[in-house]
């Protein structure tokens, strides 16, 4: 029992971020049509950028993984401005390979920019778990799920409550007619982009100081990032919170029972399972984001 | 004056590099081609494509190592054993459309992937198998000859990328390949003509795999060793690179795509530390310039041109 919880705790956790991941992925495909291959990038630079802030550069921790979300964010309107823009109205296909292209590069910069070997960041909290009843955890856990958590909230405000998430959603249910009533769909594309890589960098700065931080790292984040997706729902903001913490009380409970060799699987296996009995996804009755 | 260029490879090129680059070039043609019969032509995308090229490796491999079966026999098994597993995989998928399909291929391959790395039993886990036998012929009565340099293996391939670029152009101008494209461009149009989008689908599915099959016994031969990393998803990014680079939907397209993008990354590597770099590089500038791919881009300009 105690065990259960334990991992049920961890799973929680760790799905946090698997939602600040899965939220980002789901609002580009849902508003702009992007299957964003270079996600997982971006939550790669977020850990990048964590790392050369806090340990090359020795900022206070809350500043640094700030400026890493930052960082997210800068490039990723960069990226929408100049490589997605000129594509626009283009196939979803051509789209996507571009987006390929992408990956490919980014991943590869880093690779130059950092070498390949796996880095640590320094941060402040005690080593010593904190102990509640039977369960361990540590401080920095917590942090990063408090934080998760409030970035969560805080983008659902933002697309409920704001003038641009109100426009956000609008393109998403019809690009057209959001167009006539003269929301800038281009705007509505840079910050969208812009909004969900800066998730994914946030993702990644988070997790930064609990794991190691290395080139590759983005690629099983992706693809983690588009299980949570499809278990939500396309385009479908509470799916993909829900799927998220569900991504990572799934793969805690198989690490911890199954087998460790199959955690990394566990997401896809439930997808085939999603798709099996709930094809729209788990909270998908009718495609809409918020 | 070109087939017979292609043909007399072996015997005017001595570079055995380039030769083996050829052959990889082969069989990336004939992933690209049953991929593009997916893709381009019935607009559905297949990121899991390396798992029936892995599938069919795996069982060309096992059917050597375990039961002592030829590559004569592996290559029809394998071409069986990944059709079916498109037929699953297909039935599954296509009860939905749009990125559905994309998923269910990902995950597919994800965990056919991790079933290989972890069916100690009987894929030896991540030690893979080595040890694989070339394939051998037998001419009348005499003792079978095996494959013996690459010469022997670049005329396999050889004839089967042409069997599968063969069989593509037959069915893309067939009733079946109107079926797909009628699917790709208006789904409901199709079925009101009386295409039937569920099956037509499914059986584009299950010959693409069984292609990507075949090319994957190939190369389980080939290079006599198998191991999980054939279902790697780099490989099938790199098949879709062909496919989309080149242009999808046309026949020679994969075609010209698989040539190019087997020979960019030996080019770059002149380039040494930046070889990948730029390589993304230009992959993003070909889809910025060209966003419909080589081949259309070359002949929407030859007919432009006077």
């Amino acid at each position: 029992m105690d065990t259960l919880l334990q991992h049920l705790l961890n799973g929680i956790i760790l799905g946090g971020t698997y939602a600040l991941l899965g939220i980002g992925l789901t609002l580009i495909f849902g508003i702009m049509n992007v299957v964003n291959f270079a996600h997982g990038e971006f939550y790669t630079l977020g850990a990048f950028a964590a790392y050369f802030f806090l340990a090359l550069l020795g900022v206070n921790f809350y500043v640094g993984v700030a400026a890493a979300i930052v960082a997210g964010v800068l490039i990723g309107a960069l990226c929408e401005r100049f490589v997605l823009r000129p594509l626009q109205g283009e196939n979803i296909d051509t789209v996507m390979l571009v987006m390929i292209g992408v990956w490919i590069f980014m991943q590869n910069t880093e690779l130059l920019i950092w070498g390949g070997i796996p880095q640590s960041i320094p941060h402040p909290f005690s080593p010593r778990p904190l102990i509640v009843g039977p369960l361990h955890v540590n401080s920095i856990r917590i942090f990063v799920f408090v934080v998760a958590f409030c970035l969560i909230g805080a983008s659902h405000l933002a697309i409920q409550r704001t003038k641009l998430g109100k426009a956000m959603r609008a393109t998403f249910q019809d690009r057209e007619a959001a167009a006539l009533m003269g929301v800038n769909i281009h705007r509505i594309h840079t910050v969208t982009f812009a909004f969900g890589s800066g998730l994914a960098a946030a993702a990644g700065a988070l997790l930064g100081p609990i794991f190691l931080v290395y080139p590759s790292m983005g690629d099983l984040a992706a693809l983690k990032a588009f299980s949570v997706v499809i278990m939500g729902g396309l385009g479908n903001f509470m799916g993909a919170t829900f799927g998220g913490l569900m991504l990572g009380v799934a793969e805690s409970l198989g690490a911890g029972y199954i087998s460790s060799g199959y955690k990394d699987g566990i997401g896809f296996i439930m997808i085939i399972f999603v798709l099996l009995f709930r094809p729209a996804g788990l909270f998908g009755r009718a495609q809409r984001i918020g | 004056m070109l087939a017979a260029a292609l043909v007399g490879v072996p015997v005017w090129l001595t570079n055995q590099y380039l030769v083996h680059l050829l052959i990889l070039a082969g069989l990336f043609t004939i992933l690209a081609v049953s991929l593009n019969l997916l893709l381009g032509y019935t607009g559905q995308l297949s990121l899991g494509h390396a798992a029936f090229f892995g599938i069919g490796a795996y069982t060309s491999a096992l059917l050597d190592v375990h039961l002592g079966l030829s590559f004569w026999v592996g290559l029809p098994a394998a071409a069986v054993a990944a059709g079916l597993s498109g037929l699953l995989i297909g039935r599954l998928a296509f009860k939905l459309r749009g990125a559905y399909f994309v998923l269910v291929t990902i995950s597919f391959a994800e965990v056919v992937r991790l079933v290989s790395l972890n069916w100690m039993e009987l894929t030896q886990g991540p030690l893979g198998l080595p040890g694989i036998r070339p394939p051998s012929i037998r001419l009348g009565t005499m003792a079978s000859i095996p494959f013996h340099g690459k010469g022997a293996y670049y005329w396999l391939v050889l004839a089967l990328a042409a069997l599968s670029y063969g069989i593509a152009s037959r069915v893309v101008r067939s009733r079946i390949g109107r079926a797909f494209v009628a699917l790709r461009e208006n789904e409901a149009l199709a079925e009101s003509v009386g295409v039937d989008a569920f099956r037509t689908l499914v059986l584009a599915t299950v010959l693409a795999a069984a292609m990507a099959g075949a090319a994957g016994s190939c190369y389980a031969h080939y290079v006599s060793f198998v191991g999980p990393e054939v279902f790697l998803f780099s490989y099938t990014i790199t098949m879709v690179i062909m496919v989309i680079a080149g242009g999808k939907g046309t026949l020679l397209g994969p075609v010209a795509g698989a040539v190019i993008f087997t020979a960019v990354p030996e080019v770059l590597r002149e380039a040494q530390q930046f070889q990948m770099t730029v390589y993304g590089a230009i992959l993003i500038l070909l889809v910025i310039f060209m966003p419909r791919g080589i081949v259309p881009y070359l002949k929407e300009r030859r007919a432009g041109a006077p």
